[in-house]
C-alpha cells in the first residue's frame, strides 16, 4: 500500500491511549466529556443563502444552505423539502480517496438529515409557495476541509448554524424564477438547537469529540441528535457493543455536552 | 551568524545570486550567470556554494537512515515494511539480529507491528532494511507519532543536543526516525506526552535561531525539571544541524 | 480603445480585483494555499508525491500530476449538484496542463502528486484562482519546480480589453458582448494555459496577452509574499 497506511494510529499508541483513559485522561489533556475549542465563522460563502465554517480543534468543515423551488412530494403537498449531502473531500485528508462518495460521507449526510427533519427544526410548512405545485427545497451541503476526527459533530453544528443564518430569496411568481439577489426574510425555524453529539467507546471508557487518533481506537460510537433534552435521532455505529448502563451514561454525557455546544455556538452567531 | 550564512526564504524560479562567482548546490540550478531556486525553502550560501534547504516535501530514503515503519506483509523470507515512502521497504530474514526459522517469522514481527530499522540500500527495485544494530527492533510500548521529516534535524539538534535536552527534562527514551516518525518511551505516560509536546514546540519554531535556548526556556515555563543526565544510547539518525 | 467604456465596479481596464493569498490552510495536507480575487475564493491542497493507485496508471518514467477541480454546491447562485461534471473534468485537465511545465517530477517514477482544488465562493475566474492557489500549494509542499505559475482571466467587453472579469462583466451583453480569455503563464513568461470564448481579432488578442502578462506579474508578487511570509525566521536577524 501507499505511504498513508502507516499514519493509521499504531497499535502501541492505541494501547497508550487506552491505558491513559484508565486514569480518566486524554492525550491532549481534555476531560473525557470535553470538546475541543469550537470556532464558528458565519457567512464564508456569499452565494449561499446561509453558510458557516466550523472548526473543532483542527477539524474543519464548511456548510452551506441553498434554496430552490420544486414540486412538493405527493404526501406533503403544502410542505417544503429538505435535502442533506456531505462530501468528504480528498483535500481534507490523505485517507480520503477520489471517486464516488464512500460510506462515511453518505452516513454523515443521512444522520444530519434525520436530526434536522425529525426535530422539525425547519418550519417546512411555511415553505409552500403554491399548494401541490411549488414549494421550497432547502439544501444543506457539508464539505470537509480538514479531518482531525469527529467530522460528524462538526457537520451537525455547521448545519444548525448555517440554517440559523439562512434567508429566503425572492420568488418572482410572474417569471416563475428565483431572484437570488433579493431576500424576503429569514428561513423559518423553531426555537431549538438540534445538535448531534457522538459518544465513542474506547475500552470501558466513554469520550466525546475524539481526535483522529482516538477515533482510530474507538470500538463503538453512538450519535445522538437532541435539542433541549429531547432525543430526535440516534445511530449506533461500528462493530463494538454498548451495555444498557453505558447507553444511559451516553445520554448524560450528551446532555452535558449539548449545553456546552449551545452556549459556544450561539455566542458566535450573534 | 555571519552575513555569509544568512538564510532567506526563496520560492521556485527565484534568483538567489547573480554573478559567475557562485556554484549551484542542492535545490538550485545555474541559468546564465544566475543561481535559481528549484524549490521552496531556505537559501543558504557557504563558500560560494548556494543551496536551498527544504522546508517541506516528502521523505527521501537514504542509505544509513534510521527509520520507523509498520509491518504490512510477511513473505517466506522477510517482512514488507511501510516506512512512509512510495516504494515498499523489505527486511530480509537474514537481517534480524538472531536466527529466525522460516516458519516463525511472525514471532519476530506480525502484520501491524511497528519497528525501528535502518536502511542499508536504496536501489531501483526498492529499499532494503536491516535490524542488525543496537537500538533497532520491534516497538512494544510507548507512543509513536509523525512530524514533517524536514524538521528531523532540528529535533535531533547539533550532535544530538536537542534530543538530549528533551531526554534530560522528561526522562524518556526517544528515537527519531529520519522519515519523521518518532517513538517515545518513558516511565509514565505523562512524561511521554510532555516529550511529545516539546517536540511539537520545536517543529513549530523550527526556523528560529537560538532554538536550543528557547526549548530550555519552554521546559522551565512548562514546569520541567532537569533530571540528572543518565547515559542514554544515541539511537537517532545521522543527520544533524544546528 | 474606446474611452466611453466604464466597468461596473469602477475599476480601470488594467486593474485587478482586490486580491489576497495565503499558504498552510489545510493542516493535514503536504502543502496548501488559498487565493482570493474579489469574491472568488479558491483553496488547494497537495498530497504527495505518493504511490500511484491504481497500478495501471503508474508512469515508470516520471511522476504524474493529478488535479481535481471541484466547486462547492453553494459557491454559485444556482446550486450545483455535488460531484464531478463535464465542466469540472475539463478544468481539472486544463489545470494539470497549466502546471505541469514547471514541475520536475522525473525523480518520482510511478508516483502521483495530487492537487485538490475547491471553490468556496465563485464570482468568475474560478479556474484562474484555482491555478494560482494550486501553484502556491505545490511550492508549499516542496515539490521541485522550475518556476511559479500565475493565472488571470482577460476579457473583451464590447471592444475594450479588460483584466480579471467579474461575473457581472462575464454576462455583459452590449455591443460585441463579452469575450473571456483565461491565461496562465510562468513567471518567465511562457504561456501554459490559454482558452477563449467569444469574438476577437488576433491583434486585440495579442493585446490581451500583454495585459495578462502585466497582471500575472502582480499576482506572482502576492503568491511570492504569501509563501515567504509563512516562515517565521524571527528571533534571529530582527
Amino acid at each position: 500500500m501507499g505511504g498513508e497506511e502507516i499514519d493509521i494510529t499504531t497499535k502501541v499508541t492505541a494501547e497508550r491511549i487506552k491505558k491513559y483513559l484508565e486514569q480518566g485522561k486524554r492525550f491532549d489533556g481534555r476531560k473525557t466529556d470535553e470538546f475541543r475549542n469550537i470556532i464558528v465563522e458565519p457567512n464564508v460563502s456569499n452565494k449561499a443563502e446561509g453558510s458557516v465554517k466550523v472548526k473543532v480543534g483542527k477539524t474543519e468543515v464548511i456548510v452551506g444552505v441553498k434554496m430552490e423551488t420544486a414540486t412538493p412530494y405527493p404526501d406533503s403537498p403544502n410542505k417544503g423539502n429538505l435535502m442533506v449531502t456531505a462530501e468528504f473531500l480528498p483535500l481534507s485528508s490523505s485517507r480520503i480517496e477520489l471517486g464516488p462518495p464512500k460510506f462515511d460521507s453518505i452516513e454523515t449526510g443521512r444522520i444530519i438529515d434525520r436530526i434536522i427533519r425529525e426535530s422539525k427544526f425547519i418550519e417546512l410548512e411555511k415553505l409552500c409557495i403554491k399548494e401541490g405545485e411549488k414549494v421550497w427545497t432547502v439544501f444543506i451541503d457539508i464539505y470537509t476541509i480538514n479531518d482531525d476526527g469527529n467530522i460528524l459533530d462538526a457537520a451537525g453544528i455547521g448545519a444548525v448554524a448555517a440554517l440559523k443564518l439562512a434567508k429566503i430569496p425572492k420568488y418572482d411568481e410572474e417569471k416563475e424564477k428565483v431572484d437570488y439577489k433579493e431576500y424576503i426574510g429569514k428561513l423559518p425555524l423553531r426555537e431549538m438547537n438540534p445538535f448531534t453529539i457522538t459518544v465513542h467507546k474506547i475500552g470501558k471508557h466513554l469520550i466525546v469529540d475524539p481526535t483522529r487518533e482516538e477515533e482510530d481506537v474507538s470500538e463503538a460510537r453512538i450519535s445522538i441528535g437532541s435539542s433541549e433534552g429531547i432525543i430526535h435521532s440516534l445511530q449506533k455505529g461500528n462493530s463494538g457493543c454498548f451495555s444498557a448502563e453505558e447507553i444511559k451514561k451516553c445520554f448524560e454525557i450528551v446532555e452535558k455536552s449539548w449545553k456546552e455546544l449551545f452556549k459556544k455556538v450561539n455566542a458566535q452567531l450573534k | 551568524m555571519t552575513e555569509e550564512h544568512k538564510r532567506t526564504v526563496v520560492i521556485p524560479g527565484e534568483t538567489i545570486k547573480e554573478g559567475d562567482a557562485y556554484l549551484p548546490g542542492e535545490g538550485t540550478e545555474k541559468q546564465g550567470n544566475k543561481i535559481v531556486a528549484l524549490r521552496y525553502g531556505l537559501a543558504e550560501e557557504h563558500n560560494r556554494l548556494v543551496k536551498v534547504i527544504p522546508l517541506s516535501g516528502v521523505y527521501q530514503p537514504r542509505r544509513g537512515n534510521i527509520v520507523i515503519g509498520k509491518c504490512n506483509l510477511i513473505t517466506f523470507n522477510g517482512w514488507v515494511i511501510d516506512i512512509g515512502t512510495a516504494e515498499n521497504a523489505f527486511l530480509p530474514i537474514m537481517e534480524t539480529p538472531r536466527y529466525v526459522a522460516k516458519d516463525r517469522l511472525d514471532e519476530v514481527m506480525k502484520i501491524g507491528d511497528i519497528c525501528v530499522v535502518q536502511i542499508f540500500s536504496v536501489n531501483g527495485r526498492g529499499i532494503d532494511l536491516t535490524m542488525k544494530a543496537r537500538g533497532l527492533g520491534r516497538i512494544d510500548e510507548g507512543i509513536v507519532f509523525r512530524i514533517n521529516s524536514n524538521k528531523v534535524p532540528r529535533v535531533i539538534g547539533k550532535e544530538g543536543s536537542m534530543i538530549k535536552i528533551i531526554r534530560d527534562y522528561t526522562n524518556c527514551n526517544i528515537t527519531v526516525g529520519q522519515n519523521g516518525y518518532i517513538w517515545i518511551k518513558g516511565d509514565k505516560i505523562e512524561d511521554e506526552l510532555f516529550a511529545k509536546k516539546a517536540i511539537m514546540f520545536i517543529t513549530e519554531k523550527s526556523f528560529m535561531e537560538g532554538l536550543t535556548e528557547k526549548v530550555e526556556e519552554w521546559f522551565k515555563e512548562n514546569g520541567g525539571v532537569k533530571k540528572e543526565t543518565k547515559k542514554t544510547e544515541e539511537k537517532s539518525g545521522d543527520k544533524e544541524e544546528d | 480603445m474606446t474611452s466611453s467604456f466604464k466597468r461596473p465596479d469602477g475599476r480601470k481596464v488594467d486593474e485587478l480585483r482586490e486580491f489576497e493569498a495565503k499558504v498552510g490552510i489545510v493542516p493535514n495536507a503536504d502543502g496548501s494555499a488559498m487565493y482570493r480575487s474579489g469574491e472568488t475564493i479558491a483553496i488547494a491542497a497537495v498530497y504527495g508525491p505518493k504511490k500511484m493507485h491504481p497500478q495501471h496508471s503508474q508512469n515508470p518514467e516520471k511522476g504524474t500530476l493529478r488535479c481535481t477541480y471541484n466547486m462547492n454546491s453553494f459557491s454559485v447562485s444556482e446550486r450545483i449538484r455535488p460531484g464531478p461534471s463535464r465542466r469540472s473534468t475539463e478544468i481539472s485537465k486544463i489545470t494539470e496542463w497549466a502546471l505541469e511545465p514547471v514541475l520536475m517530477l522525473d525523480k518520482f517514477q510511478n508516483m502521483v502528486v495530487d492537487v485538490h482544488i475547491n471553490i468556496i465562493q465563485a464570482d468568475a475566474g474560478t479556474r484562474c484562482a484555482g491555478i494560482n492557489a494550486a501553484a502556491m500549494a505545490l511550492a508549499h509542499a516542496g515539490i521541485p519546480m522550475k518556476d511559479m505559475v500565475s493565472s488571470v482571466s482577460v476579457g473583451k467587453l464590447d471592444k475594450t480589453i479588460v483584466v480579471d472579469l467579474s461575473k457581472e462583466e462575464e454576462d455583459y451583453e452590449e455591443g460585441e458582448g463579452p469575450t473571456d480569455i483565461p491565461i496562465s503563464m510562468t513567471h518567465s513568461g511562457d504561456i501554459t494555459h490559454f482558452q477563449l470564448d467569444g469574438k476577437i481579432d488576433s491583434k486585440q488578442l495579442m493585446e490581451a496577452v500583454e495585459l495578462a502578462k502585466k497582471s500575472c506579474e502582480q499576482i506572482y508578487e502576492v503568491q511570492k509574499k504569501a509563501l515567504k511570509d509563512s516562515i517565521d525566521l524571527t528571533g534571529g536577524e530582527d
